[in-house]
């Protein structure tokens, strides 16, 4: 169940790496993981991750200055079918455009667009920075076992902004600040966070070994 | 609903914790990494290190103990201290912080706070301000910028600089009392809140504790959004979840899985 990691200059790749190593040795699943900006390594692994930190405009110049890495995106995701997870800003990309400074294109596979986050209540604090709690729209095996609702397990945000979709259908999972926010979005293989999974303690691990067993 | 974040704070020289971590059994209190594992079990929401070697020559230690956390670890976490340039922060953020901390380089070139947000995205840049107060008695209360430990005034007036870098896109403010720091009398919760309100970004409030109802009070009064404490963790005072229960009890969101 070999998994890459996406590096296009932007995230916590090692973070992300370490945590998918441990989810998968606690979870007794033999995953070798690599971290890698070559698209030919993306084509042959059978779980794809794109991480994702910082400005939506940069992280997608990011990506596109990686030779060939949208296109094996393209071809090992919606071709092949191959589960895929995008976490934070590669969520994301995952929507047809962001309005982060400027607006710029996505990858365009969940349609919505990424707006900033404007709570109904203005005390409230921007970035959403902290531990939330995450209200399911629909079930998703990614979910599988994993407390939610107001008294659930929480997972750990970072942004100003989200990805607004304008098909409901692809919302897993919202949380709420002042509003609410998109916290999950899923289209058959393809599975977005805007939490850190890796970051996410038990909540993550669990998460992650989720995605790691998940056969869509 | 989004939870008041406890954070553990520990100060780092050299690659070690500067006076130890006495709680739990630890096997060596001064190892930092095995600090961070013992708060991550304890269900502390984010870490802290604040690095306070003294020569950026041995700014290697600092990153291979940021690297080893990151691989310990995987709750969010802050590294601040000696933070002067756009590479230094790379630096962190690729061996594994979440955040990274700048203080003194902030308030001598206030565009470095933009800089650091354009490249890094503002969620990742934390600014740190260190304030005492100046104001008399009888005048409205006044703080301003202290550097070098809180020895040397700035004259910056402490609430004008938490607006100025929210408006060049810090992403949290780490604020400390210089005046209470190390006092355990509590924060000041008048400056806390000066700020806090003053902001459309996170506060964290930093300096002081000295018990539990210190927190309490530094998020119902300060209306800081973390409450950041060192010794009375570190010294087993008080535990990670006696001080979630605590804000708990005082009706205040906490996580608690």
């Amino acid at each position: 169940m070999s998994v890459a990691i996406i590096d296009y200059g932007s995230g916590n790749l090692h973070s992300a790496h370490k945590a998918f190593e441990r989810a998968a040795r606690e979870a007794g699943i033999a995953a070798p993981v690599v971290v890698t900006s070559d698209p030919e390594a993306v084509l042959a692994a059978e779980r794809i991750v794109l991480p994702g930190v910082g400005a939506f405009a940069d992280c997608r110049r990011g990506l596109a200055a990686v030779t060939g890495m949208t296109e094996a995106l393209e071809e090992a995701v919606h071709r092949r079918a191959k589960p895929f997870l995008g976490i934070c800003v590669g969520m994301q990309l995952m929507a047809e455009r962001g309005r982060e400074f400027e607006t710029t294109a996505g990858l365009g596979w969940i349609p919505g667009e990424v707006v900033k986050i404007t709570p109904s209540d203005p005390s409230l604090k921007v970035p959403h920075m902290g531990w939330n709690t995450l209200t399911m729209r629909r079930p998703h095996a990614l979910l599988d076992g994993i407390p939610t609702g107001p008294e659930g397990r929480h997972a750990y945000f970072v942004h100003s902004y989200h990805l607004r979709a304008s098909d409901g259908d692809t919302v897993v999972a919202e949380t709420d600040y002042g509003g609410p926010v998109t916290a999950m979005v899923g289209r058959g293989t393809m599975v977005g966070t805007q939490f850190h999974p890796e970051k996410s303690q038990k909540l993550g691990l669990a998460f992650i070994a989720n995605f790691l067993r998940w056969r869509p | 609903m989004l939870k008041i974040r406890v954070i553990p704070c520990l100060d780092v020289k050299d690659g070690r914790v500067v006076k130890g971590v006495q709680f739990l059994e630890l096997r060596d209190a001064g190892d930092p990494v095995e600090s961070a594992v013992a708060y991550d079990a304890a269900g502390a929401d984010e870490l802290c290190f604040l690095d306070i070697t003294a020569s950026h020559e041995n700014r290697g230690t600092l990153i291979d103990v940021v690297t080893r956390t990151a691989e310990a670890c995987f709750m969010p976490l802050t590294v601040g201290g000696g933070v002067r340039t756009v590479d230094d922060i790379r630096a962190l953020l690729l061996a594994g912080a979440d955040k990274v901390s700048i203080n003194t380089a902030a308030v001598f070139d206030r565009d470095f706070v933009n800089r650091a947000a354009e490249k890094f995205g503002g969620q990742c840049i934390v600014v740190a301000i260190d304030a005492k107060k100046v104001s008399e008695p009888g005048e409205p209360d006044r703080w301003e910028i202290f550097t070098h430990g809180g020895r040397k005034s700035t004259g910056i007036d402490a609430v004008e600089f938490a607006r100025d870098v929210c408006a060049r896109g810090a992403g949290e403010i780490l604020l400390t009392s210089m005046d209470r720091d190390g006092t355990r009398v509590g924060y000041d919760t008048a400056l806390t809140r000066a700020v806090a309100d003053a902001v459309t970004i996170p506060v964290i409030a930093s300096g002081g504790v000295g018990d539990l109802d210190h927190m309490v009070a530094g998020v119902r009064d300060g209306h800081a959004a973390a409450v950041l404490a060192a010794s009375i963790f570190h010294f087993g005072r008080h535990t990670i979840r006696e001080a979630k229960e605590a804000l708990g009890a005082a009706g205040l969101p906490v996580r608690l899985d």
